[in-house]
């Protein structure tokens, strides 16, 4: 179950809010350069295993070892560090800073890390033209279409060249053609830079640019990579 | 937007009033039915116009508040004015006021006792004249005497408490006073009685017309206090705004159209402030309740006496709800709310500053002219000019508010993002509504700005009104002055106290008046006077500037000029009477000769600590015999230990068992009139008050602007944002705009306190204590509303809020 | 579609005729089509020669022979493998997706493990095809997504029925 090798290792998380359990008893690993899709329906603890894994949220019991490190046991200062420094983020909406424009949203991750802010828009900015967003570097998340807007939050997740991006429905806004065009662009560039990558999400041709899927359902991860 | 608006414009002059109603009172619906959101925001709005609407209805409350308290006042007093004397008779009573001083509190007393057997008259809240012995007290004063603070007071009052003073006899509740009886032969004792045959003073004829500079700080200051008040209401229909309208938004998109949203989006701010209204009503019946048990520098107030006056409550009913919807209205104009969606006008109109600044120069040019003087004259003219300086100010002072909008737009576009990220954070916020911020803010410059100006003047009238008193407060802290009728209880009186706690020297003199032995030769009809000081050597080197002395010896100081005729007639040598009749003019028929030693020695006068020169005959006690005085008065000069805590109290007691109606008078160097401290710290908590209102608001703003953006603050979160920067975001976010808005309002305010003083004539003076005052308050208001954001912001940055789908 | 998979799948609930057998068919899954008689003779006689069923009984009476049968030890083993191997992905494949989580449902098995391992074949073919679309030209791709949508289309309806799972034992047992 958890491979040698593996940066992320989650170990019989559970956590439970209120009287409903979200996760009972799951398990996850992922090799660096891997991309993994959390599939399940809605309400399984998909994003749970996600904010678990992410350190966003503490497991009530388990374990999180990441690199060697166990992420259950740090204080949350050192937790949200990791996030800064180590992990990305892409969520389905409402993620850039209105009022700053992209390019300052797609550098923020850089500058929380303390990085000078010509340096970081200068990096911020070689990531957009990655993901074809050159173009609206200057315009405030407002102004831009939902598939750049999406497309400037894969940059911003990506700038600091994390070692795991969390994609929790990165494409859930977006119509297929915009979503496939960021998770072609997500994958690829996750795969060159060696970065894992968690996808949650429950569309199947999202899942498609996984390597392997595993199956969240009342709570238990279940990998489907051994199923044969 | 245009296009669609022109059948619309011609289909509104047919909208009928009936479905102009329909449409308020489906807003009144709306706001109460639209599910638990807009329940909060109703009931905010409600809230923060109540606290407003209570304000309101507080300030139209304080003329009736004085009128009442005034009433009661004149109803007890004893004085009555252009009456002749009132000769004792079976029906009058003989009085002496009998104030005394308990540590910071002031006690107002009278002793009394009827001349006759007949029926006197009883002052109002009790229900007979007090016998000797006894006495009636206030609520407050009996509290102080029961508890231990009053215990040394106690000891003051050497009578039987026979009951508690009705409010009817009382200016307010916690007033601190007495009526107690003595008998008539303490009066001997008392230097000033009088008698009455009835209580309270006639009505004074005519009410003084207001002094122009007075009306002038009065208009001011409604408008300082009360402009907020306002700008602060005007906030509160705008509270969650945002909200609203993306429900407006879902109702176009089943078929209203724009101009039935306006209405009922005013339907619901009409709603919600008429809410304002009977929650204002309520917050300020329980205000008032509590008001009554508040004692601020010795005024209070019934819940009774507070009472809004009817045609401006009927005015704050009517233009609360109406501006209310007006403000609502004006807001919707900036914002296209279209079925789909709210569109807020991608590049907002860049505000104009030609009109901004016409304000407050219109309001300068008003000024101007009477920059040269003001308090001259007098007369109708000058209250036409009180109008015009009031006018003047009110247009300054809201012309610096307008400004504050167009300043800060114009300073926030300067911050290209540049900085540290919570400042980045800040400045772009603001750069994308900056009105919302300087909205809050306003209210701040108007109460900053002119509680500046008022307190310039009220410090440089005050300066000028500080006179030094000449006393010395290090020679002798307190100066008591005892009725006696001889040298033994002359004697008497200082070895009492200075057997009393806390007193550690005291220069004890007896002094009375003689005369001349023949009538003036200028006035036949009158005998030239004298004063006679006795007391001991170390007392008499306090009075004049002697090298040595002995008992026995004798001193003269001349008279700077003893009616304008040269040299006195108490000379060494010289014969003089001591002889008074009992009205107190010298009597030459029945002389008493003294004859003023030759060896008197001619002295200088020195300054005593009270600060006076005195003239005329000093004597040791072994030259002159007190005994031979017909009336002495002794007036000691006490030098307390300061380590003996409340020592005062211990002379004061010592002082009111010589005589009941005694006071002793206190020291200072300095006098200050009272009434300016009041007014200056009136205005100060006034403006606290505003600030804090406007705090208030602040903090809802931020709050709501918080809770819109949960989700993103959790994203934020997930990829490692520390509490701090988002903190700190918070904090300059609130800071840029206060900051801005102080800086307009000391400018603007030292630019009216400039005027002001040129007006009423004064030397120009910058009140740097009440600029630093403002500066920390509002330094104050920025931290509290970051504070209080804290607690929800961090609970927001909790990761609950990426669940939410 | 496998009818003797089925008819074994029916015969797990306990022993049955051969005409309630084709009854219990045609009601469950035979709307357009029902079984022959013939058919289910034919199936039943290689299910017996294959060892996987029994004869539990003959009933004499008025009409034809009546042979009442009961599924063997094999039999019920050959319909777990059956359950459990995924159905190669291709299109209109809801038919016999839908027979198995039924038979999967009657006869007490997991039927959210049968959908998830579907899923994982569907996806394998997806993930194929998506890299497949990568390198491809257009016309490569516009083929690759008209797969693409079928097979997302049957995992559409897997999910819908692993929601309603729940409501479907409940109507199947009754």
């Amino acid at each position: 179950m958890t491979p040698a090798g593996s940066l992320l290792i989650a170990t019989s998380l559970h956590k439970t809010y209120g009287h409903t359990p979200a996760l009972d008893s799951a398990d996850f690993s992922i090799h660096p350069g891997e991309v993994v899709a959390v599939m399940g329906p809605s309400g399984s603890g998909k994003s749970t295993l996600l904010h678990c894994l992410a350190g966003i949220v503490k497991p009530d019991s388990g374990s999180v070892h990441y690199n060697g490190r166990e992420l259950t046991a740090m204080s949350d200062a050192e937790r949200s560090g990791l996030r800064r420094g180590e992990f990305g983020f892409v969520f389905q909406f409402g993620q850039l800073v209105p009022e700053l424009s992209c390019v300052e949203n797609v550098a923020l991750p850089l500058r929380l890390n303390g990085t000078k802010r010509k340096e970081a828009e200068t990096r911020a900015s070689a990531w957009m033209e990655r993901l074809e967003v050159a173009d609206v570097a200057h315009k405030r998340p407002g102004e831009v279409s939902g598939g750049q807007g999406q497309r400037v939050a894969v940059a911003r997740s990506l700038v600091t060249g994390p070692r795991v991006l969390f994609a929790d429905e990165p494409t859930g806004a977006l119509d297929s053609l915009n979503g496939e065009r960021v998770m072609e662009l997500l994958t690829e560039a996750a795969r060159e830079s060696r970065t894992a990558v968690v996808l949650v999400t429950h569309e199947a041709r999202v899942a498609a640019y996984s390597d392997r899927e595993v199956v969240v359902r009342d709570g238990k991860a279940r990998d489907m990579a051994g199923v044969r | 937007m245009s296009g669609q608006d022109a059948p619309a414009k011609e289909s509104r002059s047919r909208v009928s009033i009936a479905r102009w109603a329909a449409d308020l009172a489906m807003g009144g619906r709306f706001a109460v039915t639209g599910g638990r959101e807009s329940w909060a925001r109703t009931i905010m709005t409600a809230v923060g116009v109540g606290l407003g609407v209570a304000l309101l209805l507080l300030a139209s409350a304080v003329p009736t508040m004085y009128q009442q308290r005034n009433e009661r006042g004149d109803a007890r007093s004893a004085l009555s004015f252009g009456n002749a004397k009132v000769k004792p008779g079976p029906d009058t009573l003989q009085l002496a006021n009998a104030g005394t001083d308990y540590r910071d509190q002031d006690i107002t007393g009278m002793v009394m006792a009827p001349d006759g057997k007949g029926t006197p008259p009883v002052p109002p809240g009790i229900d007979r004249i007090p016998a000797a012995g006894e006495m009636w007290v206030s609520p407050a004063l009996k509290k102080l005497l029961d508890s231990d603070e009053g215990k040394l007071l106690r000891d003051r009052f050497p009578y039987r408490t026979i009951g508690v003073i009705g409010d009817s006899g009382l200016t307010g509740p916690t007033e601190f006073t007495y009526y107690a009886g003595i008998s008539q032969k303490a009066f001997d004792n008392v230097r000033s009685q009088y008698h009455i045959d009835h209580w309270g003073s006639e009505k004074k004829g005519e009410d003084k017309p207001l002094d122009p500079a007075l009306l002038l700080l009065i208009i001011v200051g409604c408008v300082v206090l009360l402009l907020p008040v306002l700008i602060f209401i005007a906030t509160a229909a705008r509270f969650g705004g945002e909200r609203r309208d993306r429900r407006l938004a879902a109702l176009r998109l089943v078929g209203a159209d724009i101009h039935m949203t306006r209405r009922i989006a005013a339907g619901e701010s009409l709603f919600g402030s008429l809410l304002g209204l009977a929650v204002g009503t309520g917050l300020f019946l329980l205000g008032r309740e509590l008001a009554s048990g508040v004692d601020i520098w010795g005024i209070s107030f019934f819940a009774s006496d507070i009472v809004p006056s009817a045609p401006l409550a009927l005015v704050i009913a009517a233009a609360v709800p109406a501006s209310a919807v007006m403000v609502t209205l004006i807001a919707l104009r900036g914002i296209a709310i279209e079925p789909l969606g709210v569109v807020r006008n991608a590049k907002p109109k860049r505000r104009r500053l030609w009109w901004r600044l016409l304000l407050p120069l219109l309001g300068m040019a008003l000024l101007l002219p009477l920059a040269g003087g003001f308090g001259a004259g007098g007369g109708s003219g000058s209250n036409t000019k009180a109008y015009q300086a009031a006018a003047g100010a009110v247009l300054l002072l809201i012309g610096i508010t307008a400004l504050l909008p167009w300043v800060v737009e114009a300073v926030v576009e300067r911050f290209g993002g540049r900085g540290s990220v919570p400042w980045q954070l800040a400045t772009r916020r603001l750069q994308l509504s900056s009105g919302t911020a300087s909205r809050a803010v306003s209210g701040i410059t108007v109460a900053v700005a002119g509680a500046l100006a008022l307190q310039m003047l009220f410090a440089s009238v005050e300066a000028q009104d500080r006179e030094d008193t000449g006393q010395d407060p290090h020679r002798a802290q307190l100066i008591a002055n005892v009725p006696v009728s001889n040298g033994a209880q002359a004697h008497d009186a200082f070895a009492r106290y200075r057997a009393t706690k806390g007193v550690k020297d005291l220069l004890g003199v007896t002094e009375d008046y003689i005369s001349d032995v023949r009538h003036s030769k200028d006035d036949p009809t009158s005998v030239p006077e004298e004063a006679i000081t006795v007391a001991d050597c170390p007392t008499l080197r306090e009075l004049v500037r002697i090298t040595s002395c002995k008992n026995g010896e004798v001193f003269l100081v001349d008279s700077p000029s003893y009616y304008g005729e040269g040299e006195g007639f108490a000379k060494p040598g010289a014969k003089v009477n001591l002889a008074y009749r009992d009205d107190g003019t010298p009597d030459l028929r029945k002389k008493k000769l003294w004859t003023i030693p030759d060896s008197a020695t001619k002295v200088k006068p020195r300054k005593d600590p009270v600060g006076s020169e005195r003239t005329g005959i000093f004597a040791t006690p072994g030259a002159f015999d007190i005994a031979d005085l017909p009336d002495p008065g002794a007036s000691a000069m006490i030098r307390l230990d300061p380590k003996v805590p409340d020592g005062v109290e211990y002379v004061r007691n010592t002082s009111v068992a010589l005589s009941p109606a005694m006071d002793v008078m206190r020291l200072s160097s300095t006098a200050q009139s009272d009434e300016f401290t009041v007014i200056r710290k009136a205005l100060f908590i006034g403006a606290t008050a505003t600030l804090l209102l406007i705090g208030a608001s602040m903090i809802v703003t931020t709050l709501e602007q918080l809770r819109e953006r949960k989700r993103l603050l959790s994203v934020l979160v997930a990829f490692g944002t520390r509490r701090t920067t988002l903190s700190w975001s918070v904090l300059w976010q609130t800071a840029v705009p206060v900051v801005l808005g102080l800086a307009l309002s000391i400018a603007g305010g030292l630019a009216l306190g400039v005027m002001l003083l040129k007006m009423v004539g004064q030397p120009l003076a910058v009140d740097w204590t009440g600029l630093a005052t403002m500066t920390g308050i509002g330094g104050g208001v920025i931290l509290l509303v970051t504070l209080v954001s804290l607690p929800p912001l961090w609970r927001m940055m909790r990761p609950g809020g990426l669940r939410t789908e | 579609m496998s009818i003797g998979h089925t008819l074994l799948g029916l015969l797990e609930g306990g022993p049955r005729h051969g005409y309630d057998l084709k009854r219990a068919f045609d009601e469950r899954f035979g709307h357009d089509r029902p079984l022959h008689y013939g058919q289910v003779y034919s199936t039943m006689s290689r299910l017996l020669k294959n060892g996987l069923v029994e004869v539990d009984g003959i009933e004499h009476g008025g009409g034809p022979e009546r042979k009442r049968y009961a599924i063997t030890d094999a039999g019920i083993t050959d319909v777990e493998d059956w359950l459990v191997q995924p159905e190669k992905p291709e299109p209109y494949l809801q038919s016999v997706l839908y027979t198995k989580v039924v038979i999967a449902l009657l006869t007490g098995r997991d039927a959210a493990d049968l959908l998830d391992v579907q899923r994982a074949e569907h996806l394998r073919l997806m993930r194929d095809l998506t890299q497949r679309k990568r390198g491809g030209d257009l016309s490569d791709q516009l083929i690759c997504d008209h797969a693409l949508f079928h097979l997302e289309a049957d995992l559409r309806w897997l999910e819908l029925t692993a929601a309603r799972l729940g409501q479907l034992a409940k109507a199947v047992r009754s």
